[in-house]
């Protein structure tokens, strides 16, 4: 009897904690499904009440002028431009650092480079934009200096345009990208190499034709973390960026999605706080369509 | 010859990208370090800001980050590790496992402010809990769960499968197996991914700043040390994002330097428990 | 029994003795507070204008009153008076007057400060005088370089605060500029245009005066120097009025609300407001 009921006492036990994975590992999806609805909750009133094409393909942004007007086309451009230039200049750069540390460096100083390169992508980001304001902004605006002297048109914007933005987003993906490319070259068997080498390719031909290849799904996940990394960035942008809106231009002082949620939100009321709801609802789809074209990339490769 | 040429010009390319970005790393890491190490002293650590005294003191930022931390992972490292058990080893439609891995990496990919946005509306007004530490650590917890279930699932998959059919065979529940003999094979993985989590709430900012807040103050004040959860909070880095916005740049400096020690602690922690996994 | 029952059991205990000492503690509060008036919280949020007032006033409130917790949150004037109005602070800190809408669902505003709102620029800037109309030119984008205005000749980068700031919209009305402001750098909070201002040469901004440091120079307006006493007497044109905001009237407000809002009538809290920087209110 007490055997029996020992028994089914286990047996209970066993079936609550399959309960309670089960909800746990739902609890993700319950997450990211509750986002969703909030964020387009939260987002599509805004869309009736401005109008879609006056909010999507306006680009005068004067939220709390007396005639308001809520035009994002050039905070949209700006997020997409800013993000791709700064995935231009910095997987390029990541990628090569990565080679050199997995292949041709000398053990000792990949050793020690290695942990500093992982280092720098635990620092806030809020550190980046302060050495960004602090070092970069007076040395971009030595240069607009030079480039647009005498110029009667152009308005000054003190080095905090989307240049300095689009160099501290690109040092801001180095980290990201570099380990996790890193990690992937390395997890090339040895023997491709060999062979490449064996066959006659020169060093760099196998490093450019034979391990590259061999490691893209390790470098694409990089790249698709660094896109991330660079479209949601918010703290070290709004410092850099100069805030104004404006066409994406090197030398405009201009205002990203996310910049435009973290200076805004906090004095915003009534229709232009909804619309700061619709940016945020842009990003999110944005980061969405992002993610799903890479997933799928992901997994063709 | 014109092989040749491409090749010395490729590895000079390369050593020369390598060389500019590990300087420029470098150089930040050394820049904040010899910036911020001036500005940290007893008071700058162990008070609280006073504006009318005009002095500058993180003690109650730190507190914060400490609660905001153990917090968030009372409340995701649970979660992460069922999460990732019931993938790993209940699921048997692969239609529900590849929805929820999808969801965590959805997760893993959206930006913190959106977290920040969502945390402010859902948990900050819809459920009434405004800006407090509570608030900030349940919008955490999203932000982490993937760091957690993802770590958790890759070292459950490392555990041989001769463990499990082993302890089946001798009759034991699945429940009772993962509890003895899963988990704690598999517990170094875990603490790789906490730790991960760890740095990564240590470090942020944006998802904080409109849903834990900016209090600075040491808890107490005749009242509870529990009660502090349900007050406002600000952690050190959102400390920071704020005396740099005062243009209080030694106070700036300082936390970002004391941010980078805790990261550097975090990091060393976890580089010697994944090696350690490594020998098991 | 085996090992793991034990365990089992010392966790239930440890979880349901954690559950009590909340409960006992939530519950010995209550009853302090209800007995003493002394206990409890008050919420402040608000502008990021008036930071320093507010925290230099929760500080001396709570030193005061032992036992009570003052929490200062700055997320900006909308966000403020919003927090109040969604009951998740008492106190709003206000830069601006409240709108028609923030006054029908609720909200009641009172003038605790006058404050003065500064030009300034960066410290390598040789003009230190401008009248309201050369303002006026640089704002809106038409005087574009120092030289126009009697400096060396430098382009002028305009900075100002992000659309929605207190502020902004006060300084654009005193200048009668609204919305037709060309700002080359917008940012999202007093310290930030300190700190813009200081680090770009040729740079002009604007600032609350309780703000103000040495790190950036004071540009007078038509002679008169932006002070306590310019402010106070009004013959400094920019000037801007600070509330704070509660949802009711005064009289409505809990124990606590209404004692702090005692406490800055009273003599010592008119000290602290000259600490800040800021001016006594007339009347």
């Amino acid at each position: 009897m007490e055997r029996f009921l020992q028994r089914s006492r286990a047996r209970r036990i066993e079936a609550a904690a399959e309960c309670v994975f089960t909800a746990c590992a739902f609890l993700a999806l319950l997450a990211v499904g509750m986002i969703t609805l909030y964020m387009i909750a939260n987002g599509i009133p805004a869309i009736y009440q401005v109008g879609i094409k006056e909010m999507l393909f306006s680009d005068t942004w004067k939220p709390a002028a007396r005639d308001p007007s809520f035009g994002i086309l050039y905070v949209i451009l700006t997020s997409i431009t800013g993000t791709l230039l700064a995935v231009l200049i910095g997987v390029p750069v990541a990628l090569l650092t990565a080679v050199f540390l997995a292949e041709t460096a000398p053990a000792r100083l990949a050793e020690a480079v290695r942990p500093a390169v992982e280092l720098l992508a635990g620092i806030p980001s809020v550190v980046y934009g302060l050495l960004g304001m602090m070092i970069l902004n007076p040395v971009i605006y030595r240069l607009e200096q030079r480039i647009f002297a005498g110029s009667k048109t152009h308005q000054f914007t003190g080095g905090a345009n989307l240049l300095s933005a689009v160099l501290v987003l690109a040092v801001m993906i180095l980290p990201t990208v570099i380990s996790i490319s890193e990690s992937a070259l390395r997890s090339v068997p040895s023997q491709l190499r060999e062979c490449s080498l064996a066959l006659g390719a020169s060093r760099i031909q196998t490093i450019f034709q034979v391990v590259i290849p061999a490691a893209r799904p390790g470098i694409v996940t990089a790249v698709v973390l660094g896109v991330g990394r660079a479209v949601g960035e918010a703290m070290a942008v709004s410092l850099v960026s100069g805030g104004s809106v404006n066409f994406p231009l090197p030398f405009c002082s201009v205002r990203f999605l996310t910049t435009a949620l973290v200076s805004e939100m906090a004095y915003a009321n009534g229709l232009h706080r909804q619309v700061l709801f619709t940016v945020g609802m842009v990003l999110f789809l944005f980061i969405m369509a992002v993610n799903l074209v890479l997933h799928a990339i992901l997994r063709k490769t | 010859m014109g092989r040749k040429i491409k090749d010395s010009f490729l590895l000079g390319l390369i050593y020369l990208t390598s060389f500019l970005s590990v300087m420029l790393l470098a150089g930040i890491l050394l820049y904040v370090f010899v910036r911020g190490f001036p500005g940290i002293s007893r008071s700058f650590l162990t008070t609280v800001s006073s504006a009318r005294r005009g002095t500058v003191g993180i003690a109650g930022n730190l507190v914060n980050t400490c609660y905001l931390v153990v917090l968030t992972l009372m409340i995701a490292v649970p979660i992460g590790i069922g999460s990732a058990i019931w993938l790993n080893e209940y699921a048997k439609r692969s239609r529900w496992i590849q929805m929820i891995e999808f969801a965590t990496e959805t997760l893993a990919g959206i930006p913190s402010i959106v977290f920040g946005l969502f945390g402010m509306v859902f948990f900050g007004t819809t459920l009434g809990l405004g800006y407090s530490i509570l608030t900030g650590s349940l919008t955490l917890s999203l932000m982490i769960l993937p760091l957690i279930t993802r770590n958790t699932q890759e070292a459950l998959r490392a555990v041989p499968d001769s463990y499990r059919s082993g302890a089946v065979g001798m009759g034991a529940g699945k429940w009772h197996m993962i509890r003895t003999i899963l988990l704690p094979a598999a517990m170094p993985g875990i603490a790789t991914g906490v730790l991960l989590a760890v740095g990564r709430i240590v470090g942020e900012s944006a998802a904080l700043l409109f849903t834990a807040g900016s209090g600075y103050l040491l808890p107490g004040h005749g009242r509870g040390l529990l009660h502090k959860v349900r007050e406002s909070g600000g952690t050190l880095a959102v400390q920071l994002y704020l005396s740099m916005s005062r243009a209080e740049y030694d106070a700036a400096f300082g936390i970002a330097a004391v941010l980078l020690c805790l990261v550097l602690f975090f990091h060393i922690l976890t580089r010697f428990l994944s090696d350690r996994m490594g020998c098991l | 029994m085996n090992k793991h029952t034990v365990a089992g059991i010392v966790v239930l205990g440890l979880m349901a003795g954690i559950l009590r000492s909340l409960n006992g503690c939530g519950g010995r509060e209550e009853l302090q507070s209800l007995s003493a008036g002394e206990h409890g919280s008050i919420a402040m949020a608000g502008s990021t204008s008036m930071e320093r007032f507010a925290r230099i006033v929760s500080e001396c409130f709570m030193e005061e009153h032992a036992g009570v917790t003052v929490t200062t949150e700055f997320t900006g004037s909308s966000a403020g008076v919003e927090a109040v109005l969604d009951g998740r602070a008492d106190v709003g800190l206000c830069s601006r007057e409240l709108t028609k809408e923030e006054q029908n669902a609720g909200a009641v505003a009172s003038v605790v400060a006058v404050d003065g709102i500064a030009v300034v620029a960066n410290t390598d800037n040789l003009v230190r005088e401008l009248t309201t109309a050369e303002l006026v030119g640089i704002y809106t984008g038409r005087i574009r370089d120092w030289s126009e205005v009697g400096g060396r000749t430098e382009p002028i980068v305009v900075v100002g605060r992000e659309a929605g700031s207190g502020s902004r919209s006060t300084f654009e009305e005193l200048l009668g500029i609204n919305d037709c402001c060309k700002y080359a750098n917008e940012v999202d909070s007093e310290g930030a245009v300190m700190a813009r201002t200081a680090v770009t040469p040729g740079a002009i901004g604007y600032v609350s005066l309780e703000v103000c440091n040495d790190t950036v120079c004071r540009i007078d307006l038509e002679g008169v120097e932006a002070a306590e006493e310019t402010v106070r007497n009004g013959t400094y044109p920019l000037r801007r009025y600070f509330f704070l905001v509660t949802k009711g009237e005064a009289w409505e407000q809990s124990k606590l609300v209404q004692e702090l809002m005692a406490y800055l009538q009273s003599e010592e809290g008119k000290k602290l407001i000259r600490m800040a920087g800021l001016v006594i209110p007339e009347k």
